[in-house]
């Protein structure tokens, strides 16, 4: 058994005014893909702190490097003061980590993958059990703790995961795309148990594919693509990068797609993208008057419009503004 | 906005367990999984079993002169090759485990990283006892006798478990080098085949050829057997017990250390 054991328990974390996560330089090479390419992180304690990007982006790697999973190939981090390489074990007692795929035990019962962790923790029979229960009736899962996993739904199963992240509060809680597949309640329940957490002091790294889960849930977002981080900032202060919102454009006929273009480009002075189907155009707006007069502007011009509409920018569309580049996803790749 | 939850309130962490709480946390998981899937059991039953059917009856009295004496022969060795098969399907539980986010959680808790391991074994000690149990049960229905009596039969299965142990380690790093478990499945099969086969578990090796008589001598599947006929018929001899028990030794010494290297780089 390691030594070290009395003294991380003594002092689980070892520097109280340490940032809950301090990156340097991050790698982690798979064969001749670097999967992340020298990552920086800097996350306050207490703060929800989101990680976008694409399909392949590095986003795993990163967290699982963080929740010492993986070891990284250079760079260091300090997760609540405690060195990554140097004291692992102190690391794994003050975080926890729900990964991108389901970590239950699908043949036992809920309660029972419940009782299994606390006991791992150190809990005893009686307060086990105790814990178990409680973090059921807080997940709103009680109903389902003596059913066998594998009959549970996609939103339960994935609330019983982040339940079972939560039998020792962590310093740090570590979701992979913790809503990838939810339904829109399903995804509202687990926001709204991942601002409790952080009310209660938890610090949250999430990382995710949707713009709109970073921006309704954290404070700071970092935006990752082929294994760099490309922007970091506020909502706000990407959205300010990126515009407000997105003026996409239908035209009736494919003719003058190369005029409206130029036409929204002059007067939104932002990149225009085209849709593959070519009679849609999408660009970034930095105010809905600035869109309405760019429509005005194409009316005036005789374009033949069949629609157009504002959206907020997806992540392609932030990308882009960032980058001036589609993402590259994986698949795209 | 719902009220504050009470399962979110700051929860601190109690002292940190044993290792060997840790390792009980694990077994008693696989004591569940028995509770929860006893179809497992049918998949460890059924080989044995037939082999033990088909041997007795079709090729009993043509090896032995009787069904009766070639079961007599047959039956420690048959739960040598039990135990042996077991161990293919623990390596090939582990290996689809590691495909899911399971272990990843575990490797996660500042736990004893050997802990699954033990679970894994402790797993593996009830499907060998209860595997072995039923063979051994059928054996005694069809007029199987161990001479030695009761004590000869614990001892026995003392040794059993032991040699199970000792070749779980092996289909242990299968399971985490592999990553899909019905490769583990053939590879694991391949490996055991010739081995089970060119022994002395089914006939006696005097009607062989040399070179694989040489081979059968010192095959530890054959030590094995010999050493647990030996303890079924009171007859066995310290030296027999010691040359059944080098391989389970030396895989563990081998194969533990390196599971544990295995386990923490993946
Ligand atoms: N174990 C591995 N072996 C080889 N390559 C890997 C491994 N894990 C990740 N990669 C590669 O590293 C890159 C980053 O993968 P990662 O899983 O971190 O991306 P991600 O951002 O989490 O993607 P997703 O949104 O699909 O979950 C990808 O190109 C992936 O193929
Ligand atoms: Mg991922």
């Amino acid at each position: 058994m390691p030594d070290g054991r009395t003294q991380t328990d003594a002092a689980p974390h070892a520097d109280a005014a340490a940032p809950a996560i301090r990156a340097r330089g991050l790698v982690k090479r798979f064969g001749d893909v670097d999967a992340v390419a020298g990552i920086d992180l800097d996350v306050p304690r207490g703060m929800i702190f989101a990680i976008l990007g694409p399909n392949g982006a590095g986003k795993t790697t990163l967290m699982r490097m963080l929740a010492t999973l993986t070891p990284p190939d250079d760079g260091t981090a300090e997760v609540m003061g405690h060195d990554l390489t140097a004291a692992p074990d102190a690391v794994r007692g003050a975080i926890a980590m729900t990964g991108q795929f389901a970590s239950l035990d699908e043949d036992l019962t809920g309660r029972e993958n419940l009782i299994f962790l606390a006991r791992l923790w150190g809990f005893g029979r009686r307060a086990a059990r105790d814990r178990a229960d409680a973090l059921f009736a807080a997940f709103e899962l009680a109903d389902a703790r003596h059913r066998q996993v594998k009959d549970y739904s996609g939103g339960m199963r994935r609330r019983l995961d982040i339940a079972a992240s939560l039998i020792v509060t962590p310093g740090v809680l570590f979701l992979d795309e913790p809503t990838t597949g939810l339904d829109p309640t399903a995804r509202q329940r687990v926001w709204r148990m991942i601002r409790q957490l952080a009310q209660s002091g938890v610090t949250v790294l999430l990382t995710t594919q949707y713009l709109e889960e970073a921006d309704q849930l954290a404070e700071r977002i970092a935006v990752i693509d082929r294994g760099r981080k490309i922007a970091e900032g506020t909502s706000r202060e990407l959205k300010a990068a990126t515009g407000s919102g997105v003026l996409h454009v239908t035209l009736a006929e494919a003719d003058p797609l190369d005029r409206a273009a130029a036409l929204l480009e002059a007067r939104l002075e932002a990149p225009v993208q085209r849709s593959p189907e070519g009679a849609r155009l999408s660009v970034m707006a930095t105010t809905a008057e600035a869109a309405n007069g760019a429509i005005a502007a194409l009316l005036a011009d005789g374009v033949p419009l069949e629609d157009f509409a504002m959206g907020s920018p997806s992540l392609e569309e932030v990308f882009f503004a960032l980058t001036g580049g589609a993402p590259q996803s994986e698949d795209a790749a | 906005m719902s009220a504050p939850l009470s399962g979110l309130e700051p929860t601190a962490r109690p002292p940190r367990p044993s290792a060997l709480s840790n390792a009980l946390t694990f077994g008693w998981r696989a004591v569940l999984k028995f509770r929860h899937v006893p179809e497992q059991l049918f998949d460890l039953i059924m080989t044995p079993l037939m082999f033990t059917l088909l041997f007795t009856f079709v090729f009993g009295g043509a090896l032995a002169g009787s069904t009766g004496d070639y079961l007599q022969f047959f039956l420690p060795g048959i739960l040598v090759q039990t135990v042996a098969f077991n161990a293919v399907y623990s390596g090939m539980n582990l290996s689809t485990d590691l495909g899911k986010g399971l272990f990843d959680r575990f490797r996660s808790l500042p736990i004893w990283p050997l802990a699954p391991f033990a679970g894994l074994i402790v797993g593996d000690v009830l499907r060998h006892l209860i595997a072995g149990g039923i063979i051994l049960g059928i054996g005694l229905i069809l007029g199987y006798r161990p001479e030695a009596g009761l004590p000869g039969v614990i001892a026995a299965f003392a040794l059993l478990l032991t040699i199970g142990f000792g070749i779980g380690w092996v289909f242990i790093v299968l399971g985490l080098l592999i990553r899909t478990p019905t490769t583990v499945m053939t590879l694991g099969f391949t490996v055991l085949f010739p081995v089970v086969f060119a022994s002395n578990i089914m006939v006696q090796p005097e009607t062989m050829p040399d070179w694989l008589r040489a081979f059968v001598a010192v095959n530890p599947v054959s030590l094995m057997t010999t050493a647990m006929r030996g303890l079924m018929a009171g007859t066995a001899s310290l030296s027999q017990i010691a040359l059944a028990l080098i391989a389970p030794v030396l895989l563990t010494a081998a194969l533990a250390p390196l599971t544990l290297r295995l386990y923490q780089r993946r």
